[in-house]
């Protein structure tokens, strides 16, 4: 039952695109298609997961004057793990994320999950938090990621729905990043006051 | 003639938040007041290219020579976070007035990711030494424009009524979108410079 709500809480509560608003850069920046925005999530989360049971479990041995270094070091090296094995094992992959496979080391949710969760409960409560967390930063990249490429290329995960005509081009354009999260935004605003 | 065209690029074709999606927080965050941004795009483009400088020459004297290119993530995210620290040191012990209008903003800087985005971004592009500082500072003014002018905006937004369910983020969202729109108008710039100087 905990463990539900922890998950929930990452999930819903407090969904770290729509409701606290972090880690902007990945999200605007790789969702020019759904397939993207869903690997994109999936590789913050794993790092997510990883780096809280790991900071989870030092955190009693930490100096709490160096935590900070401590905690970027720890999501560092996750990160190195992640960015060799899509290099090794989905080049293509490597291509479309690029640059921003090493940023997710300076990705906000992260060290912020590490500050607000990880160093202050049990390494089990952090995988649980990570894996929430990541879901919930998942769905909303994979969210906008859909809408923009339905809107801008007229289809979702590659499947072509729209012919080419009626396709807004503007969404898959940087512009578009802002707008469409702009607007999905005000929505998840509406829908939580009804 | 090389550099004038990477100077333009960057600030104003390729833009770091515009168009590539570096230092979005900052660009989010502290962009309420024009006075607040021009202060975190001094200290962006002081902390950018030193930073640049430092991080190019580890990699080029430790990095590669010892064959640890797996390790630039790690090295470079450390050299940051020591770099800033120490110019924080640095500038309370040298300059007081400098270290009261940059110093909130000093901190913030380690986890800018338009600072280790541009370090990753010169080793990928293969720059030279001299190159990678112009770019890294063009760079940076690009920053320092996009907030300044972003800032500006929202000053005047502040005095109009905005939609209920438009107020707070996505309302500075959506003019975000419109600033990037307008900065794409100079999509292309960087091609025309390129003919006109006769290169390539």
């Amino acid at each position: 039952m905990k463990y539900i709500k922890i998950l929930m809480n990452g999930l819903i509560k407090e969904n770290p695109t729509f409701v606290l608003l972090l880690g902007m850069c990945p999200t605007l920046a790789t969702t020019t298609s759904a397939i993207n925005g869903l690997s994109m999530g999936l590789a913050t989360m794993f790092v997510l997961i990883c780096s809280n049971f790991a900071i989870s479990c030092i955190k009693d041995v930490t100096p709490d004057k160096v935590r900070i270094p401590v905690f970027v070091v720890v999501i560092a090296a996750f990160v190195s793990i992640l960015q060799m094995l899509i290099k090794a094992y989905t080049p293509e992959l490597d291509k479309s994320l690029g640059i921003y496979i090493p940023l997710i080391v300076v990705n906000c949710i992260i060290l912020g999950r590490a500050e607000a969760f990880a160093c202050k409960n049990t390494p089990l409560n952090s995988i649980f938090d990570g894996i929430g967390i990541g879901l919930g930063f998942t769905c909303a990249l994979t969210l906008l990621g859909t809408v923009r490429e339905l809107l801008g290329a007229g289809s979702v995960f590659g499947v072509v729905l729209f012919p080419e005509t009626v396709n807004i081009l503007l969404f898959i354009l940087p512009p578009g990043a802002f707008i469409t999260l702009g607007y999905l935004i005000a929505i998840v605003n509406k829908i939580k006051k009804a | 003639m090389e550099y004038i065209l990477i100077f333009i690029s960057a600030i104003f074709v390729n833009n770091i938040v515009l168009s590539q999606f570096l230092g979005i927080c900052p660009f989010l965050g502290v962009s309420k007041k024009i006075d607040t941004a021009l202060g975190m795009g001094a200290a962006v483009a002081f902390v950018l290219t030193l930073s640049t400088i430092v991080t190019y020459l580890v990699q080029i004297y430790i990095l590669n020579p010892f064959g640890l290119q797996y390790l630039q993530t790690l090295a470079f995210i450390l050299v940051i976070a020591a770099l800033v620290q120490m110019v924080e040191i640095i500038l309370k012990k040298v300059s007081q007035p400098l270290y009261q209008a940059l110093g909130i903003f000093l901190p913030l800087i380690t986890t800018n990711c338009a600072v280790l985005g541009v370090a990753i971004l010169v080793i990928q592009k293969d720059f030279s030494l001299l190159e990678s500082v112009v770019y890294a500072f063009s760079t940076a003014l690009g920053f320092a424009l996009a907030l300044t002018v972003f800032a500006g905006i929202r000053e005047q937004q502040s005095l109009v009524n905005i939609p209920k369910g438009m107020q707070g983020m996505s309302i500075v969202l959506v003019t975000a979108g419109l600033l990037s729109l307008a900065f794409m108008g100079f999509s292309g710039v960087d091609g025309g410079l390129r003919t006109l100087f006769g290169l390539q």
